[in-house]
C-alpha cells in the first residue's frame, strides 16, 4: 500500500513539475522571436558567466577551509609518506595555479565578446607561435613532474632487502584482515590456501612441515615498533582486496594466486599521533559530530556512540562483496619495547594449532 | 579520386530506392536511414540515461543519510530494501549498474552512436552510411543489449555487482557474491552483443568516411566532428575486440571451469580446483579496452564541441590542424596507458614507472586542446544558444576534472588516492560530466536537423545553468573526501569514526546530486514536447558553414534532393575577411581572387 501511494505521490510531483514547465514554455511562446540566441540572451548569458565563474572560485574557497584540513597533509606517518605529501602540494600547487588562469580566461572571454548584432568577430585561425608556446609549456612543466615522480615512486616501491626489514603476511578474506609474522628467522613458512585446515586452526594454510612456518605468528591486531622498515606480504584467499592505510600512505592490492609487497617505515608512535595538535582538533570535531548524534540516538530510545579514539587503520580498499564496507584491522604502532612485549604475549604457530 | 566514383555508384543505387513506398516499420523500426537510426540510439540512450541517473539519485541518498528508511527504496527496490532500507548488496549492484549503463549504453551508444550516425553522412556529403543494412544490425544489438541489462535487474539473487570493472575472482564465483550468479552471466552476454552492435558501428563510420566523401571533402576539409568520430571508430575497433575476449574468457571461468583468471582460492570454506589464472590478467585486458573507452566516450563530444564553439563564436576554430594533431595523439596514447589504473595491483613497479610516463603525456595534447577552444572564443561574437552554453561548460568541467588526472597519473600519488573518492571526482568531472555536456550540446544543436523543430531556449539556459551548478556542487567537494581516504564503494561509512566529519560533505553532495537530477525534467520535457509542439526550424537555423545544413528541414531519403553538394573550403569560413556574410558555407565555391586559407 506504501509503495503504490509513494509511486503515485512521485508520479504527481511529476506531473506537476512538467505542468510548470509548460506554463513557462507556453509563457514563451507569445513572445515572436525564434529559438535562436538575441542580443538580450547573450547579455545576460554572458554576465551569468562571470557569476559562475565566481562560483567556482568560491567553491574552491570554501571546500579548502572547510575541508582542506581533512586530507591530513603533512601528518603523514611514514618515513616516505612526507615524500608523497611534498609530490602532492606541488602538483596541487600546479593544479589549483592552471585551473585559476583557464577558468578565467575561459568564463571571461565568454563574457567579454558576448555577441551582438553587427559585430564581427576576428578572423583568427592559426598561429604557430602560440600554438608553439602552449604545446612547449606543459611539455616542460610535465617532464619535470615525471622526474619528480618517478624519482619518487622508484623510492617508495624499491624494497632495500639490507634494511633488515620485519616481515609481515597481511593476509585478506571476506570480510577480514589477520596478519602473521615471520617470527624469529624473519622468513614466513610456505603457505596455501589448499592446506587451510580449519578444524586445526590453520586458517591461513601455513605449510605445517616447513621449518620456517613453526614460529610464525599470527594476529588480528597489526603492531609495529615505530622507524624498523616494515615489509608486507600480501596474499588473498579469495577474491581481490586492497590493503589500504592512508596514514602511511601506502596501498596495495592483495590477489588471489599471488603474493604482492609494499615496504615502509612507520614515524610516529600511536601514542605521539593521538597528540598531534591537528589530530587532537580533527578528534575533537568527530566526538563534537558523534555527541550531537548521539543525542538524536537516544532520543529514539537507541544506544548512544560510543567516544572517538585516533587509531591507525588498515582499510579494505578494493570492492569485495556485501560487506567490503567493514573490512578493517587496527593498527598499533608502538616502541620497541612495547611492541616486544606484544609480540611476547602472542602464540606461535606451532603452539597455536588444534 | 575513388572517393567521387564511389559516391557516384552510390547515388544510383540511392536514387532507385526513392521509388520504394515506406511503410511504418521499415520507416521508424527497422529503418535503414542514418538519421531515424540516429534518433533511435538517442532515444534508447535517453531512456538508459534516466534510468542510470535514478540509480545514482538512489545510492547518493543512501550515502547521505545510511541505512534510514525511505518510501522510495521500499517503492522501487522492493525486497532489495526490507523496510525501506537499502541493502548492502542492492547498493554494490546499483553501483554498478550505474556506471555500466552510463559509459556504455549513455555516453558510447546514445552519444557517439547519436551523433555519428546523424553527422557523418550529412556532414561528409554522402546518401546514407556505407552499409544501411548494418547499421540497422548495429542499432538492434545495441537494443538488444539494453534490453537484456535492464532483465538483470529483475533477476532472482540481484543484478551484476561488483562494480563496473567486474574484477574476477569477485565477479566470477557466484558464492562471493549473490550479484555473481545469473546477474553477471545477464551483464557478460549484454555487453557481448553491445561490443558486437559498437564494432558494426565503428567499421560502418571507418569506411563510411573513408570512402563515401563528395568531391572536394579532402581529410583537411573535414569539420572536427567527423575527425573525431573517425579517430573514436578506430579506438573503438582496436580496444573492444579485448574487452570481449576478456569477457569470453570470463565466461569460460564462470561457467566451463577453466582458469584464466582465477588460482588458488578458498571460500565457504572450500577449496576450488582453479589453478594458475590471474586476475591481474583481467585487469590488463579489461583497462585495454576501459582506458580507450575513456577516450571513446570524450572525443566526440570533443568533436562536437569543437563544431559548436566555431559556429557560436563566429570566428574558425583556432588551431584546425593542432586539433586534429592533438585528436590523433590522444588517440594514439590512449592505447599505452591503462596501467595506470593498475598501480598498486600488484602489476611490476617499473611497469608502473612507463605507465605514468606515458598518462602524464596525454596532458599535452589535451592541454593544446583546452588553449585553443578558449581562443577560439578570443575576440569572437557569441551567441550563447544553450549548446554554446554547455560547450563552454565542456571546456569548464574538462579542465576542472582533467587537471586532477595529473595527481592520479602520478603513480607515487596515485597510492594514496587510488579507489578513494578523489577518483569518483575526477573521472566524472572529466569524462562522465563533460560527456554529458558535450552531449547535451549536441542535442540542442542539432535538434532541428533532427526533428525540424527548435528546442525552448530559455528551458535550455535554465537546465543549463542548474546543471552546471550541481555538477561542480556534487563533484568539487568530493575531491576533499577522497584526499581525507574515503574508499569509494562502501555502502556506509558509519563503521569508520574516522571519517564522522566528511558525512556532512556527503550531505551536501547529494543535495545537490539530486536537485542536478530532477532538473533534468525539464530538459526532458523540452526535448519530447518540442517533437510536437516546438517551433519549426528553418534551413540553417544556426548560420552554420558544414554541409548538413544545405540538406532540406524535412527528412529525406538519401538527403539532398538533387546532386550531392561539392565541396571548395574548409569547415570553418566564420567572419573571413571581404565577405559580407559572417559565414560561408563550404559548398560555395571561392571568389575569385580569395584563397583557401592554408590552415
Amino acid at each position: 500500500m506504501t509503495t503504490l501511494l509513494t509511486i503515485i505521490v512521485l508520479i504527481f510531483i511529476l506531473v506537476a513539475i512538467w505542468q510548470m514547465v509548460k506554463i513557462f514554455d507556453l509563457a514563451q511562446a507569445k513572445n515572436e522571436n525564434s529559438q535562436v540566441a538575441s542580443d538580450k540572451d547573450n547579455r545576460m548569458n554572458g554576465y551569468l558567466m562571470m557569476c559562475f565563474l565566481a562560483f567556482i572560485y568560491i567553491i574552491t574557497i570554501v571546500s579548502f577551509i572547510k575541508w582542506g584540513d581533512l586530507p591530513l597533509l603533512s601528518n603523514s606517518a611514514s618515513e616516505h609518506g612526507s615524500r608523497i605529501d611534498n609530490l602532492m602540494i606541488v602538483s596541487l600547487v600546479l593544479i589549483f595555479t592552471v585551473q585559476i588562469i583557464t577558468q578565467f580566461l575561459l568564463h571571461y572571454f565568454a563574457y567579454k565578446y558576448k555577441g551582438e548584432k553587427g559585430k564581427k568577430a576576428l578572423f583568427f585561425a592559426d598561429n604557430n607561435k602560440l600554438e608553439f608556446i602552449w604545446t612547449i609549456i606543459p611539455v616542460i612543466v610535465l617532464a619535470g613532474l615525471i622526474i619528480y615522480g618517478l624519482s619518487t615512486w622508484i623510492n617508495i616501491m624499491g624494497v632495500d632487502e639490507s634494511d633488515d626489514p620485519i616481515v609481515i603476511e597481511l593476509y585478506a578474506q571476506q570480510f577480514n584482515w589477520t596478519a602473521r609474522y615471520a617470527g624469529e628467522d624473519n622468513t614466513l613458512g610456505k603457505a596455501n590456501v589448499r592446506l587451510i585446515d580449519i578444524g586445526r586452526a590453520n586458517i591461513l594454510g601455513i605449510d605445517e612441515s616447513d621449518s620456517y612456518g613453526q614460529d610464525d605468528v599470527i594476529t588480528k591486531e597489526l603492531h609495529l615498533p615505530v622507524g624498523k622498515p616494515v615489509l608486507f606480504k600480501m596474499r588473498s584467499q579469495d577474491v581481490l582486496h586492497s590493503a589500504y592505510m592512508p596514514h602511511f600512505r601506502a596501498q596495495m592490492n592483495c590477489v588471489p594466486g599471488m603474493i604482492t609487497q609494499f615496504g615502509f617505515t612507520p614515524t610516529v608512535t600511536t601514542a605521539d599521533m593521538r597528540q598531534n595538535p591537528d589530530i587532537v582538533d580533527k578528534v575533537a570535531n568527530i566526538n563534537r559530530i558523534r555527541v550531537a548524534e548521539s543525542e538524536t540516538l537516544v532520543a529514539k530510545g537507541e544506544e548512544a556512540l560510543s567516544p572517538y579514539e585516533f587509531d591507525y587503520l588498515l582499510l579494505c580498499n578494493k570492492i569485495c562483496g556485501k560487506s567490503h564496507y567493514n573490512m578493517q584491522m587496527k593498527i598499533v604502532v608502538e616502541t620497541q619495547e612495547e611492541y616486544d612485549a606484544w609480540m611476547k604475549e602472542q602464540k606461535t604457530f606451532k603452539n597455536s594449532l588444534n | 579520386m575513388s572517393a567521387h566514383e564511389d559516391n557516384h555508384a552510390h547515388e544510383a543505387h540511392d536514387d532507385h530506392g526513392h521509388h520504394h513506398k515506406e511503410t511504418f516499420v521499415t520507416k521508424y523500426i527497422f529503418s535503414q536511414d542514418h538519421k531515424m537510426i540516429a534518433k533511435q540510439y538517442l532515444i534508447t540512450g535517453t531512456i538508459m540515461g534516466v534510468i542510470g541517473v535514478l540509480m545514482s539519485m538512489m545510492f547518493r541518498m543512501q550515502i547521505a543519510w545510511p541505512e534510514q528508511p525511505n518510501v522510495l527504496f521500499e517503492a522501487l527496490l522492493g525486497k532489495w530494501a526490507p523496510e525501506g532500507v537499502m541493502d548492502a548488496d542492492i547498493y554494490l549492484a546499483l553501483v554498478t549498474i550505474h556506471g555500466t549503463i552510463m559509459v556504455f549504453f549513455v555516453l558510447t551508444a546514445g552519444l557517439s552512436g547519436t551523433f555519428s550516425n546523424l553527422l557523418i553522412p550529412l556532414q561528409i556529403g554522402a546518401r546514407d552510411m556505407a552499409s544501411g543494412f548494418l547499421n540497422m544490425v548495429s542499432y538492434w544489438l545495441f537494443f538488444l543489449s539494453s534490453v537484456i541489462m535492464l532483465t538483470s535487474l529483475f533477476v532472482e539473487a540481484g543484478p551484476a555487482a561488483a562494480g563496473w570493472t567486474i574484477y574476477p575472482p569477485l565477479s566470477a564465483l557466484p558464492m562471493a557474491q549473490g550479484g555473481s550468479g545469473m546477474g553477471m552471466t545477464l551483464w557478460l552476454v549484454s555487453m557481448a552483443i553491445f561490443i558486437a552492435s559498437s564494432l558494426l558501428g565503428s567499421l560502418n563510420y571507418i569506411v563510411t568516411v573513408i570512402n563515401l566523401r563528395t568531391k572536394g571533402m579532402s581529410m583537411t576539409r573535414l569539420p572536427l566532428t567527423i575527425w573525431a568520430f573517425f579517430i573514436t571508430a578506430v579506438i573503438g575497433v582496436i580496444s573492444f575486440p579485448v574487452l570481449l575476449s576478456a569477457a569470453l574468457l570470463l565466461i569460460m571461468d564462470r561457467s566451463f571451469g577453466t582458469s584464466f583468471f582465477l588460482s588458488d582460492i578458498f571460500i565457504q570454506g572450500e577449496v576450488l580446483h582453479y589453478q594458475g589464472g590471474s586476475p591481474v590478467l583481467f585487469e590488463h585486458l579489461f583497462w585495454f579496452l576501459g582506458h580507450p573507452e575513456v577516450y571513446i566516450v570524450i572525443l566526440p563530444a570533443m568533436g562536437l564541441v569543437s563544431e559548436i564553439m566555431a559556429a557560436n563564436s563566429r570566428k574558425p576554430i583556432f588551431g584546425y590542424r593542432a586539433m586534429i594533431a592533438s585528436i590523433l595523439a590522444i588517440a594514439f596514447l590512449s592505447t599505452i596507458v591503462w596501467g595506470h589504473h593498475m598501480f598498486v595491483s600488484g602489476m611490476n613497479p617499473f611497469l608502473g614507472s612507463v605507465f605514468t610516463f606515458t598518462t602524464l603525456l596525454i596532458a599535452i595534447p589535451s592541454a593544446v586542446k583546452a588553449f585553443n577552444w578558449i581562443t577560439t572564443l578570443w575576440k569572437g561574437n557569441l551567441q550563447m544558444n544553450p549548446a554554446m552554453l554547455f560547450s563552454i561548460g565542456f571546456v569548464s568541467t574538462f579542465i576542472t576534472g582533467g587537471l586532477t588526472g595529473i595527481i592520479l597519473g602520478d603513480s607515487a600519488l596515485d597510492i594514496n588516492v587510488h579507489d578513494t573518492y578523489f577518483v569518483v571526482a575526477h573521472f566524472h568531472l572529466v569524462m562522465g560530466i563533460s560527456a554529458l555536456y558535450g552531449m547535451f550540446a549536441g542535442i540542442y544543436h542539432w535538434y532541428p536537423k533532427m526533428f525540424g523543430k527548435m528546442l525552448n531556449k530559455n528551458l535550455g539556459y535554465i537546465h543549463f545553468w542548474i546543471t552546471a551548478v550541481c555538477a561542480y556542487g556534487v563533484f568539487f567537494p568530493m575531491h576533499f573526501i577522497g584526499m581525507a581516504g574515503l574508499p569509494r564503494r562502501y555502502y556506509t561509512n558509519t563503521n569508520f569514526p574516522l571519517f564522522d566529519d566528511l558525512a556532512n560533505v556527503n550531505v551536501v553532495i547529494t543535495v545537490f546530486a539530486l536537485i542536478g537530477g530532477v532538473v533534468q525534467i525539464i530538459y526532458l520535457y523540452n526535448f519530447f514536447s518540442s517533437i510536437f509542439f516546438g517551433k519549426k526550424a528553418t534551413q540553417n537555423p544556426w548560420k552554420s558553414t558544414t554541409l548538413e545544413w544545405t540538406t532540406p528541414v524535412e527528412h529525406i531519403h538519401g538527403n539532398w534532393p538533387g546532386d550531392i553538394p561539392h565541396v571548395y573550403r574548409w569547415a570553418y569560413d566564420y567572419s573571413k575577411p571581404g565577405h559580407d556574410v559572417d559565414f560561408i558555407p563550404q559548398n560555395i565555391p571561392l571568389k575569385e581572387g580569395e584563397e583557401e586559407l592554408q590552415h
